[in-house]
């Protein structure tokens, strides 16, 4: 009778660093989701008038709510990061015999995502 | 929900995938501005009201939302599988009709600004 | 040539005899430039000739000694007695694969895996012998040549966390290789494998988590080849939305 090895389901993630990584990695969604909810809330209020947006506003300022944002703010750069690594992976471009160094599609990715922060903090009034 | 192809919900992943690692991370940000009481500018109600009744803003606005939404809905729905839940089932039928109601929320919003 | 001390703790299960699997240690005195499959065959040659294991070429092409050493799938004959001087090494067989005997895994399941994924050229018409050869050019073939090193060693599945927890998951060498098809030139048949790439257990329980091409020994990346595969399955897919399959 061959043996079958049993595997945990809950904590298997746990016997090894890399899949400890790459199961944070997947909870950054987590945060997105979050981050997309808070924007949703924002939407709302604003459809709801000054007060609903002004209560928006004041609601961001608590500190529970700052501490999320920080937290959200660290985790999105941290998704970034980790997205961009990877993509080289599933886009390889073709040149002739040869392909694109991956360091060089995320580099482009890296590029795009500092140029495009800034001109959205430019066009946000940031500075 | 088994009949819905995966490849419909592998793209809109990674279709939110990419959009949020450009966007977020410099809209978490700005937020965190307003949330410490100094908004930029764009933060104003009349600003930001002026912005979302332009109709390639909102266009924008709702894609990042609801892709956003999408993404978190199908990688949560893997990450809760890892760790152990297995009714995947029920679980995706949560996921991505929380997806579903926000997306519909976000179009709703819109509409009315 | 000097000599190292290692010790292997080695997985033994007989089948007929053990409830479970249980460990057995054997110290080995190495000459330096052993691998672990040396240290084995050492064991299996003086020591202990009960011992079980797949093993042929020894020299990292044929795909038959994986093993795990310390928890981590590799080929014993490429893993260096070296790196396990003065210690103990844990062998055992390859994750994820029922026990045959010893370090014996049944493979059968990956077996039928890639019989259902077509790996082989699939043509809409057969070119006659006077329309004359298939033509590819260097840049063709660098296409896919990556995904042909493939040796079958199973190490992928070993690694995969998917596969662990999904049974039902091709896994990555099988997707591998049907990748490694639809891209090559001559091939016409993607159309054919997609009833199975496209499967939830196919392209889509892969949740990248990368274990595979980290600790492929062929350097085939075949998580790079899952997320292409995902890609290319989800525009054949729209493709076919919109009346355009088939390729």
């Amino acid at each position: 009778m061959a043996y079958v090895r049993p595997v945990s389901k809950t904590t298997w993630y746990l016997a090894k660093r890399s899949y400890t990584v790459h199961m944070l990695q997947e909870l950054t969604s987590l945060f997105v989701a979050i981050f997309a909810l808070i924007l949703l809330w924002g939407i709302g209020a604003l459809a709801g008038g000054p007060e609903a947006y002004q209560r928006f506003l004041d609601g961001l300022t608590g500190p529970a709510m700052v501490t999320l944002l920080w937290v959200t703010t660290l985790v999105m750069c941290y998704h970034a990061i980790a997205w961009f690594s990877v993509t080289p992976k599933a886009m390889p471009i073709q040149h002739g015999e040869e392909f694109v160094p991956g360091s060089v599609i995320a580099g482009a990715h890296y590029a795009v995502w500092i140029v495009l922060s800034l001109i959205i903090l430019f066009l946000a009034g940031v500075f | 929900m088994a009949k819905i192809n995966k490849a419909l919900f592998w793209s809109l992943f990674a279709a939110g995938g990419t959009l949020t690692a450009f966007v977020f991370p410099v809209l978490a940000l700005i937020v965190l501005f307003a949330a410490y009481g100094s908004p930029p500018e764009i933060f104003a109600y009349e600003a930001m009201h002026g912005l979302l009744s332009n109709w390639l803003v909102k266009l924008v606005a709702f894609a990042t939302v609801a892709l956003a939404l999408w993404h978190a809905a199908h990688r949560m729905r893997t990450a809760l599988h890892g760790i152990g839940l297995r009714a995947d089932g029920v679980i995706a039928t949560v996921a991505y009709g929380l997806a579903l109601l926000g997306t519909v929320l976000c179009a709703y919003f819109l509409l009315l600004i | 040539m000097s000599e190292i001390q290692i010790t292997l703790e080695i997985l033994r299960y007989d089948p007929e005899k053990d409830q479970e699997p249980h460990f057995q240690t054997y110290p080995v005195t190495c000459q330096d430039d052993w691998m672990v499959l040396d240290a084995m065959n050492h064991v299996k040659d003086h020591v202990d000739t009960t011992l079980s294991y797949r093993w042929s070429c020894h020299m990292a092409v044929c795909g038959s000694c994986g093993v795990m050493i310390d928890g981590a799938p590799k080929l014993a004959c490429k893993a260096p007695v070296r790196d396990y001087a003065d210690r103990t090494a844990r062998i055992e067989p390859l994750a994820n694969f029922p026990i045959e005997r010893d370090l014996v895994v049944v493979m059968d399941d990956f077996m039928d895996k890639l019989k259902r994924v077509k790996p082989y050229i699939i043509r809409k018409e057969e070119k006659s012998i006077e329309d004359g050869e298939h033509r590819q050019s260097p840049a063709e073939l660098k296409k896919f040549k990556q995904f042909t090193m493939c040796i079958n060693c199973l190490c992928c599945y070993a690694a995969c966390p998917q596969y662990a927890l999904i049974p039902e998951f091709i896994g990555p060498a099988a997707l591998t290789m049907a990748h490694r098809y639809n891209q090559d030139s001559r091939d016409q048949g993607q159309a054919d494998r997609q009833d199975e790439v496209a499967k939830p257990e196919g392209a889509w329980d892969c949740s990248f988590a990368g274990e595979c091409s980290e600790v492929c020994p062929k350097h085939v990346d075949p998580a790079g080849a899952l997320q292409q595969l995902k890609i290319a399955t989800t525009v054949q897919w729209y493709k076919g939305l919109i009346g355009m399959g088939g390729k």
